[in-house]
C-alpha cells in the first residue's frame, strides 16, 4: 500500500514540478530539497485529490513538509 | 541627445517568430520572400469572417524545459526564448555584469489571454477549485517581463510597458532612457505576444480591422497594396540587448548598430482611429531623428508599421514623406510576418538593424498596386526583392490602438 502511494505520489511531483523519481523519497523535504514551491504545491495537493481521492485542506497543507508527510496524510485519510 | 553616458550599443538580437525560430531563420526568410501566414483549420474558426493568422514556426513549449515551460504563459514562453538567445550573443553574463546593474523592459499589446481564458474554461467547467495556482502570474501582462528577468537574473529593474501594438518599441525607449540615466549598465528589452486564440480574433475582425482574404493567406497581408483588407494577427518575440558603446566595446563585444535616438507621442485624437494625416505619428519620427542629432536626409531606410489596414498605411505614409522624405527607402514586414501586435516594435527593430548591418533592404510582399493615395505614390517603397543601399541611419516606427506613437532611430556603429 505505501509502496503504490509513493509510487503515486513520484509520479505526480515528476508532472507537476519534474521532480526525477528516485529522488522522491520519503525524508525529502518538498522546499528545501525538491525546490518545489508554494503554488506547486497546490498543484500537487490537487492532483492528490485526484489520483488518491484525498481532499488536502490548507491548514493541513501547510504542515506537510516531506514527501514522507505526504505519504502518511494520504495513508490515513484513504477511504 | 549627447549625455555624459555617451552612446547607447545593440550587442545581442534574439526572436521566434512565424518565419523562424531565431534571428537568423527569420531573417532568411525574410529576405527569400517566404510567408508566415495561413488559414485556420481548426473547427472554432469555421464561421470567423478572418480566418488566418501568422502562427510560430517552432512550437515554444518544445524550445524550453517541459515543466518551466507549463509553468509560463505561450506569452511568456517566446519572450523567454528571444530573450535568452539576445542574451546568449550579447556575451553580458560572461563578461560579469552585476545582476543589479542589469535591468529588463519587455512589453506585450494583450498579455496572458491564452491562460485568461484558458482558466476562464476550467472555472467554468469544473469550479473555482480547480483553477491553476499559476494563472495570475501567467496572465499578468508584466508576464513575459518578469519571466525574462528570473531568466537572466536581473535586478536592476524589471518593466513592462503596455502600449497595444507600440509596446515592443516603447521597451526599447525605455531601455534607452534608463541606459543615459545611468540607472543599468545593460538593459535586456523586447516585446512578446501570443494570443491567437477565438476571442482576440472576434474582437479583432469585429473591428473590421483584419483581413477577410481567407482563400489566399500568403497574400492577405499586403501593406500599401490597393487591395489591402486588413491586417493578420501574428505570434512570437524579439528581443536586443543594450548597452553603452564604451562599455561594449572595452570588452570587445559585437556591436550590431547604435540606438542613437527616440522619439514617443500621443495622437490625442481617437481611441483607435490614426490621425488620418499621421500628425502624431510624424511627430515621433521627427522627435526620434532629433534625438539622434541627425536630419531627415539621412535617413535612408524606414522599416514602417505597416499594418495593411486600408486607414493606418495611408496615414503612416503621409508621416513619413512629410518627416523624412521620398528619398527614404521604405519596408513593411508585415507583408510576410503578420502583425505580432506587442512584439511587432521590437521584431521591426531587429529587422531594421540587420538592414543596416547587411546594407540590404528586405521587399515589401503582396504590394501589386500601389495604393493611389498621393503619399503612398510618392514614397519609394521596395517590393518584388530585398534591395541593396548604402545606409548609415534608419527609422523603425510603431503605433497602436489607443493613439501611442514610437519612434526609433538606428545607425551602424
Amino acid at each position: 500500500m505505501s509502496e503504490d502511494i509513493q509510487t503515486g505520489l513520484a509520479e505526480i511531483l515528476e508532472e507537476v514540478a519534474g521532480v526525477a523519481p528516485a529522488d522522491a523519497t520519503p525524508e525529502k523535504s518538498f522546499t528545501e530539497d525538491l525546490d518545489v514551491d508554494s503554488l506547486s504545491m497546490v498543484e500537487i495537493a490537487t492532483a492528490v485529490e485526484d489520483k488518491f481521492g484525498v481532499a488536502i485542506p490548507d491548514d493541513e497543507l501547510a504542515n506537510i513538509k516531506t514527501v514522507g508527510d505526504a505519504m502518511s496524510y494520504i495513508q490515513k485519510n484513504k477511504a | 541627445m549627447s549625455t555624459s553616458v555617451g552612446d547607447v550599443v545593440v550587442t545581442g538580437l534574439g526572436a521566434t517568430t512565424p518565419l523562424g525560430s531565431d534571428v537568423a531563420s527569420t531573417w532568411d526568410a525574410l529576405l527569400a520572400g517566404r510567408s508566415g501566414v495561413s488559414r485556420i483549420t481548426d473547427d472554432w474558426a469555421k464561421d470567423f469572417p478572418a480566418q488566418l493568422v501568422a502562427r510560430l514556426d517552432t512550437d515554444p513549449a518544445g524550445q524550453i524545459d517541459r515543466v518551466r515551460a507549463r509553468r509560463l504563459d505561450r506569452s511568456q514562453q517566446v519572450a523567454v526564448i528571444a530573450a535568452e538567445e539576445a542574451w546568449r550573443e550579447s556575451g553580458a553574463a560572461e563578461a560579469g555584469v552585476a545582476p543589479e546593474r542589469v535591468a529588463v523592459v519587455f512589453g506585450t499589446g494583450i498579455g496572458g489571454a491564452l491562460t485568461l481564458l484558458g482558466q476562464d474554461d476550467v472555472l467554468e467547467e469544473k469550479g473555482p477549485k480547480r483553477v491553476s495556482p499559476f494563472t495570475i502570474p501567467m496572465l499578468m501582462p508584466n508576464g513575459p517581463a518578469a519571466a525574462v528577468g528570473l531568466a537572466v537574473g536581473a535586478k536592476g529593474g524589471v518593466h513592462a510597458p503596455v502600449s497595444a501594438c507600440a509596446s515592443g518599441a516603447e521597451a526599447i525607449r525605455w531601455g534607452l532612457d534608463l541606459l543615459r540615466f545611468d540607472r543599468a549598465d545593460v538593459v535586456l528589452v523586447g516585446g512578446a505576444e501570443a494570443c491567437v486564440h477565438p476571442l482576440p480574433m472576434a474582437g479583432f475582425a469585429a473591428m473590421r480591422a483584419m483581413s477577410t482574404r481567407n482563400d489566399e493567406p500568403e497574400r492577405a497581408s499586403r501593406p500599401f497594396d490597393k487591395a489591402r483588407d486588413g491586417f493578420v494577427l501574428g505570434e512570437g518575440a524579439a528581443a536586443l540587448v543594450l548597452e553603452r558603446g564604451d562599455a561594449a566595446r572595452a570588452r570587445g563585444a559585437r556591436i550590431h548598430a547604435r540606438l542613437a535616438g527616440a522619439g514617443g507621442t500621443a495622437d490625442g485624437y481617437d481611441l483607435v482611429a490614426p490621425h488620418p494625416e499621421g500628425e502624431g505619428a510624424g511627430r515621433a519620427i521627427a522627435a526620434a531623428v532629433r534625438d539622434a542629432g541627425l536630419t531627415a536626409a539621412d535617413i535612408g531606410h524606414v522599416n514602417a508599421h505597416a499594418t495593411s489596414t486600408p486607414v493606418g498605411d495611408t496615414a503612416e505614409a503621409a508621416a513619413i514623406l512629410n518627416t523624412v522624405g521620398e528619398h527614404t527607402l521604405v519596408t513593411a514586414t508585415k507583408s510576410q510576418t503578420g502583425h505580432l501586435l506587442g512584439a511587432a516594435g521590437a521584431l521591426e527593430s531587429v529587422f531594421t538593424i540587420l538592414a543596416l548591418r547587411e546594407q540590404l533592404v528586405p521587399a515589401t510582399a503582396n504590394l501589386d498596386d500601389p495604393d493611389d493615395d498621393a503619399a503612398v505614390q510618392s514614397l519609394d517603397i521596395v517590393r518584388r526583392e530585398p534591395r541593396r543601399a548604402q545606409l548609415t541611419a534608419a527609422v523603425n516606427d510603431s503605433f497602436g490602438f489607443g493613439g501611442h506613437n514610437i519612434a526609433l532611430v538606428f545607425t551602424t556603429p
